[in-house]
């Protein structure tokens, strides 16, 4: 699970919940792996995300590195500052673990660095 | 990438070993993969650069191609277990580490999602709702239109073209019907009698009419 996906991941699918998100990260293996960085591509991603939620995520499996927890102005055009999101968005994956709804504490396991979000029939909101 | 080229590498892809009747897993072709893919890189610039989602990923065909054509990230969305570990031994193989994947039921979403307009293009090849599961095309069409912002590509069953026109009108979105298909399903199935069943499919295109494209 990349952090870019864990972003967009919300347990507000569960009965009772409003907001699920962001989900809390328990991570038993994390990897870091080289990917092609693609600057303008960052840039794009970059206001769709959630960015305190992001770093909070980051910092939480210790690699939040120097990112900046606040967006700078022309952040577009700072290339130092894109590899540093691209990494934390792209690179970092965590393998095994868990995640945790912090409305309702129900769990979802990341195995092999994916995320189950299958719900029980009771669980689900109608 | 030419399109022989990519036909001919996504011919390595991995299929299911034992595919599960009531989910309708079958592969999609490196064939179909291929033409759909080039076209909509090469006439509509879709996926080069772009964020990808891939409903109903299935074992990953769609979204190794994808990959092979140079998006800049993809999300494939998955129920199956099974299906997903297909994936991850296709993107090892492929040496693709640029594709996420997430273990869900796309029918249960709801629009509270933050997946809402996140992709800027969606690409699928869904369940047609054969089996005991009518309406799930439409489900998973309804799903990836909300997680667009620029457009959806979608393989349906030419017999619900004018359900599917209708409900677009309804939703206030474009469909343009790129090509029909005739979709070769080899008896994957131990029930089916022939050797093979042609259906006949649309390959699709959503958009937006309030979007430049």
């Amino acid at each position: 699970m990349k952090l870019l996906t864990h972003n967009m991941l919300t347990s507000n699918i569960i009965k009772g919940v409003t907001k699920g998100f962001p989900l809390k990260i328990a991570a038993s293996e994390v990897k870091v792996s080289e990917v092609d960085f693609n600057p303008e591509f960052i840039a794009r991603m970059i206001p769709k995300m959630e960015w305190s939620a992001l770093c909070q995520a980051a910092e939480s499996i210790g690699q939040l590195g120097d990112l900046p927890k606040e967006l700078a102005p022309e952040y577009e055009s700072d290339e130092e500052f894109l590899k540093k999101a691209h990494h934390v968005l792209l690179e970092v994956e965590v393998k095994e673990g868990e995640l945790i709804c912090p409305e309702s504490g129900r769990k979802f396991t990341i195995r092999n660095g994916i995320p189950n979000m299958l719900l029980n029939e009771e669980e689900v909101a109608k | 990438m030419k399109l022989k080229e990519l036909e001919s590498r996504l011919q390595g892809v991995d299929h299911f070993e034992e595919p599960k009747i009531l989910l309708e897993q079958y592969p999609t072709s490196p064939h179909i993969a291929a033409h759909m893919l080039y076209t909509i890189q090469s006439h509509y610039d879709d996926i080069e650069d772009k964020l990808v989602g891939d409903l109903g990923c299935g074992c990953g065909m769609l979204s190794v191609g994808a990959a092979m054509l140079g998006c800049g990230a993809c999300i494939g969305f998955d129920i199956d277990s099974y299906a997903l570990d297909v994936c991850l031994r296709n993107f090892e193989e492929f040496e693709i580490n640029n594709i996420d994947l997430v273990q869900c039921d796309i029918t249960g979403f709801n629009t509270n999602t933050r997946w809402h307009k996140t992709f800027d293009t969606v690409i699928m090849n869904p369940p047609f709702g054969t089996k005991h599961n009518k309406g799930i095309d439409m489900v998973f069409l309804e799903q990836a239109l909300s997680m667009a912002q620029t457009a959806v590509y979608s393989l349906h069953k030419t017999a619900t073209r004018e359900h599917i026109q209708k409900k677009s009108y309804d939703w206030g979105v474009k469909m343009e019907v790129i090509a029909e298909l005739r979709y070769n399903l080899p008896a994957t199935y131990k029930f089916h009698k022939h050797k093979s069943v042609d259906i006949q499919v649309d390959f699709v295109r959503f958009s937006f009419p309030n979007k430049k494209r």
